[in-house]
């Protein structure tokens, strides 16, 4: 009961105004609803959304070169790919320290083969810079070696770089057996301070011999780098030497005048790169690492409209890499003519379907369903024995005297075998939307527009046909998006030229690997099929479209 | 039974027609009607019993398994519906609903290849002939029931046929528009002096709106004729009972002279009765009386007339008239009809009333 106050809102029975009471009803039953839906919820979440957002952020996630190379990436940010020049010597430093590394943690692999997708020839390159990467700079460990023999030794590196604590930590750690892990390596502040770039290099060289050769920076003279930075730190800054104490002031000291004189060679990695592999001394592998650095690329979409990201902008692939746009047009073109053919087949089977006593329809529609229950290989199986050149079709064909028999007609591994194939399999999704439709036009329009005096056709096409487009708009929206993704029936009749995009895919993501490429060919594929649903609405409205 | 099929002037025929669906059972069982021109002719009848597969044979859209359909003098079973040139309602309307109201009374002139100019001309003036001007851009699922009746009818006359058929074109209809159309209709054939056979299940329907009325049952015409010989003349027990409110006495035909017989009701009392369907002295018989015919003032029946006892069971006072359920002869459901008037008795439930009739107005028909 409610109850209008003076000038208040009107009042449930229990005194709380109408309105909120109304809504509290109604959000209990909301939440009923919701728990009822919730598990479809979940499980459309988990098993369909989730999936397509992953494969939508593939296609553009491109963290591996920012990754593997971030030193590189950050030398490279100053270095202008159209000058025509390679860059400079810091450059070529920063990639052997990124290398050193990468190759110790087997990264650079990966990286090669990302990166030959945007130009074939990046994986040797990478693989084989990374066997040299270990000696480049020998020549100053050795310069060093030779000062004082102590540089040979890994723990004169330990002992003058690392925190004190560690130090003694780690001898603890070596004295009771080594059987627990070591202690990670600590650089100590005066360290940091006065020889930056050794303690940086060395730090990369310890953190990698503790993590991933699981190895201890004690045992194992450091890099090269680790040489050539103490070497360039104590030319910088002399006074250096004597912020270890007096122990260290001797070695210290005759780097820095051995420095001074000239005695131990500048380091060049311009020039130990360019000779591993003359590639370096060229712009060319730069610009790739530089275009591909980002962390989000387009490049997958480029590749899958056939384009290419150079330094000079976007570019054409060259033609026999220029492979996609043809399969996204013939997989249109296959799928539109699936679904015209779909139309004229399926139309009056639909029309006999709906106009039959009940009895005999239901026989037909047993017909009609029964490829639904073999299997999709059996059905795509017998097609290939029907349709081959020695099969039943063109047996029958030559047994009529239609066709000779020194020239039987091709019928399988091209498109024809693809939409004979793909019509028979996809009919039944035409025919039961357009079924269900011509069910609820009543036969008395027909017979209307006849005692009005149009001819059987004109009846038919003026008032039956248009009543049954949107069945047709259904079992075309079925029929056109199950055929743009299909998959297995090209592959198995198709041939080399009835393939699909979906086939394209699947090589990608099952042979070539090239994860990302797959993933846009996908989005792409997901994009077009929302175009055209979006121009389906346009045109016809979703409205019409009737499924049952 | 229907009159004969070979009149001259007859517009529409059916001569000796029988339809068979399932090549087992008549449903239409040698009909024979003949209308002339101008004529508002009724097909009325339970459902089932063969009517609109009558109206569809005469449209077109059934074959009949033998006889003859004429029009106009011409043998039409084999002539396409489409050359028939009959203007047809639905009972669903059956507008295009992929169409608005303008082209869907478009359409029969299309199909026609008139040009347009005229085209427009005849469909406003069959829009404006059924006050529906004004929706003529609408489509069908945009306006109501008797707006889609109106639009059907308008479409069904401006190709300007000479021959309507109409199948209960008013069944879905509430009560006050059903009246109301039945008044247009009517009045649009007469003006436009057009041949119709219309189709009803409802009496009321057929009576008030037809020149000739043909009651249907079992596949045959059970009687053909004017609404008021309908009501007050039925031919046999089947009419007399479709047709109006009406009492049953079951008795046997003791003695016949003068147009008048006696009979004996089971319960043994006697009546008299016009003789219709009895031929003899012995013949079973259904006497059938209309409720409003039944007299309880002895003064106003001729002397001798033999009379009934009855008891009073129940007095329904209903404005216009009463209506009193009385017991007679063993039968609780005979009921008469009085006028509402100021010298009006008003019967007592558990009264005993004696009841008589003026011989002419009970009449001894066939036992079912
Ligand atoms: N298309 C048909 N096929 C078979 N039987 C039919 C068909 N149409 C009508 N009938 C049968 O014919 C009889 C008469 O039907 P109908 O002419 O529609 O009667 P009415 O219109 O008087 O109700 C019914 O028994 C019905 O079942
Ligand atoms: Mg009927």
């Amino acid at each position: 009961m409610t109850d209008q106050t003076a000038n208040g809102p009107m009042l449930a029975a229990d005194g709380t105004p109408l309105k909120q009471s109304l809504n509290r009803a109604l959000r209990r039953q909301k939440l009923r609803a919701f728990l009822l839906i919730a598990p479809l919820l979940i499980f459309v979440l988990v098993t369909f959304i989730a999936p397509i957002g992953d494969m939508l952020f593939r296609s553009v996630q491109n963290d591996i070169v920012a990754d593997t190379l971030p030193r590189t990436v950050a030398a490279l940010s100053k270095w202008n790919a159209e000058s025509g020049a390679p860059p400079e010597e810091p450059v070529y430093r920063a990639l052997a320290s990124d290398l050193l590394i990468a190759v110790a943690e087997k990264t650079h692999t990966q990286l090669g083969t990302r990166l030959n997708y945007e130009d074939s020839g990046f994986s040797s390159l990478l693989r084989g810079t990374g066997r040299d990467v270990d000696d480049m700079g020998e020549d100053v460990t050795k310069a060093l070696v030779a000062i004082d023999p102590i540089w040979d030794e890994p723990t004169t590196w330990t002992n003058l770089l690392g925190e004190p604590a560690w130090v003694s930590a780690q001898a603890d750690w070596d004295k009771a057996g080594g059987k627990t892990a070591e202690p990670p390596f600590v650089l100590s502040p005066v360290a940091q301070q006065n020889l930056p770039l050794t303690s940086a290099a060395f730090a990369d060289f310890a953190r990698v011999m503790q993590t991933v050769k699981n190895d201890s920076p004690t045992e194992k003279r450091p890099w090269n780098t680790v040489a050539i930075g103490l070497t360039e730190d104590l030319k910088a800054n002399p006074a250096a030497a004597g912020a270890f104490g007096t122990e260290w002031q001797p070695a210290l000291s005759a780097i820095v005048a051995a420095a001074q004189m000239g005695t131990i060679p500048a380091a060049n990695f311009t020039a130990a790169f360019t000779e591993s592999d003359k590639a370096w001394a060229t712009p060319q592998p730069w610009s790739i690492i530089k275009i591909f650095s980002p962390r989000f690329t387009s490049g997958y979409f480029l590749n899958a409209v056939d384009l290419k990201m150079t330094a000079d902008g976007i570019a054409p692939r060259a033609d026999s890499e220029r492979v996609y746009i043809m399969l996204f047009l013939r997989t249109m073109i296959l799928s539109l003519a699936i679904t015209g053919t779909c139309i004229l087949l399926g139309y009056p089977v639909a029309w006999l379907l709906a106009n039959l006593p009940p009895r005999t329809a239901n026989l037909l529609m047993i017909l009609v369903l029964l490829p639904f229950w073999t299997s999709l290989l059996v059905r795509t199986s017998a097609w290939k024995v029907l349709l081959q050149q020695q099969g039943v079709i063109n047996d029958l064909l030559v047994w009529a005297g239609l066709v000779a028999d020194e020239n039987r007609l091709v019928l399988i591994n091209n498109q024809t075998g693809t939409i004979i194939a793909m019509t028979h399999i996809l009919l039944p999704f035409m025919i039961l939307p357009l079924y269900s439709v011509m069910k609820t036009i009543p036969p008395s329009y027909l017979r209307a527009a006849k005692s009005l005096g149009a001819t059987d056709w004109t009846a038919f096409w003026r008032v039956y046909f248009p009543q049954s487009i949107p069945g047709i708009g259904a079992g075309s929206i079925l029929v056109f998006i199950l055929a743009i993704g299909y998959y297995i029936t090209p592959e198995l009749v198709g041939g080399a030229k009835g393939v699909f995009i979906s086939n394209r895919i699947a090589y990608h993501i099952g042979t070539s690997l090239n994860w990302g490429l797959a993933a846009a060919l996908g989005s792409l594929l997901l994009i077009v099929v929302l175009v055209l649903y979006w121009v389906y609405d346009r045109i016809v409205g979703i409205d019409n479209v009737k499924l049952g | 039974m229907a009159d004969g099929a070979m009149t001259n002037d007859a517009f529409v025929v059916f001569d000796r027609v029988q339809k068979s669906y399932d090549g087992v059972t008549l449903v239409v069982k040698d009909l024979n009607l003949s209308l002339p021109k101008g004529e508002f002719l009724t097909m009325l009848g339970p459902s089932g019993s063969g009517k609109t597969t009558c109206l569809m044979m005469l449209a077109g859209f059934e074959t009949a398994t033998h006889g003859e359909i004429r029009l106009n003098g011409r043998n039409i079973n084999t002539v396409s519906p489409h050359k028939r040139g009959i203007g047809m309602v639905f009972q669903n309307y059956a507008l295009f609903p992929h169409m608005t109201v303008a082209e869907n009374l478009a359409f029969p002139l299309e199909v026609r290849k008139l040009d347009k100019s005229t085209r427009d001309q005849k469909v406003k003036r069959a829009l404006d002939m059924v006050q529906m001007g004004a929706f003529a851009g609408r489509r069908p699922s945009q306006l109501s029931g008797g707006q889609q009746q109106r639009v059907a009818l308008a479409r069904a006359l401006v190709f300007e046929p000479e021959l309507v058929l109409m199948d209960e074109p008013l069944g879905a209809l509430d009560k006050q528009l059903r009246e109301h159309m039945q008044f247009e209709i009517t009045r649009l054939a007469h003006e436009l002096g057009i041949t119709t056979v219309y189709v009803t299940h409802d009496q009321t329907e057929a009576l008030t709106m037809s020149d000739r009325v043909a009651v249907f049952n079992d596949g045959r015409i059970q009687q053909l004729a004017p609404p008021s010989e309908l009501y007050e003349a039925p031919v046999n027990s089947f009419v007399a009972q479709f047709i109006g409110e009406n009492n049953r006495l079951m008795g046997t035909v003791t003695e016949m002279k003068d147009g008048i017989c006696v009979v004996r009701l089971d319960s043994g009392d006697f009546i008299d009765a016009k003789p219709v369907n009895v031929s003899k002295v012995g013949d079973r018989t259904q006497v059938s009386i209309r409720p409003e015919r039944v007299e309880t003032n002895k003064a106003r029946l001729s002397p001798g007339a033999h009379t009934l006892k009855a008891e009073v069971l129940e007095f329904i006072y209903m404005g216009d008239i009463f209506r009193t359920r009385l017991k007679v002869a063993g039968h609780d459901d005979f009921v008469i009809k009085t006028r509402n008037a100021p010298d009006q008795v008003r019967h007592q439930p558990g009264q005993t009333i004696e009841i008589g009739w003026l011989p002419e107005d009970c009449r001894a028909l066939d036992a079912p």
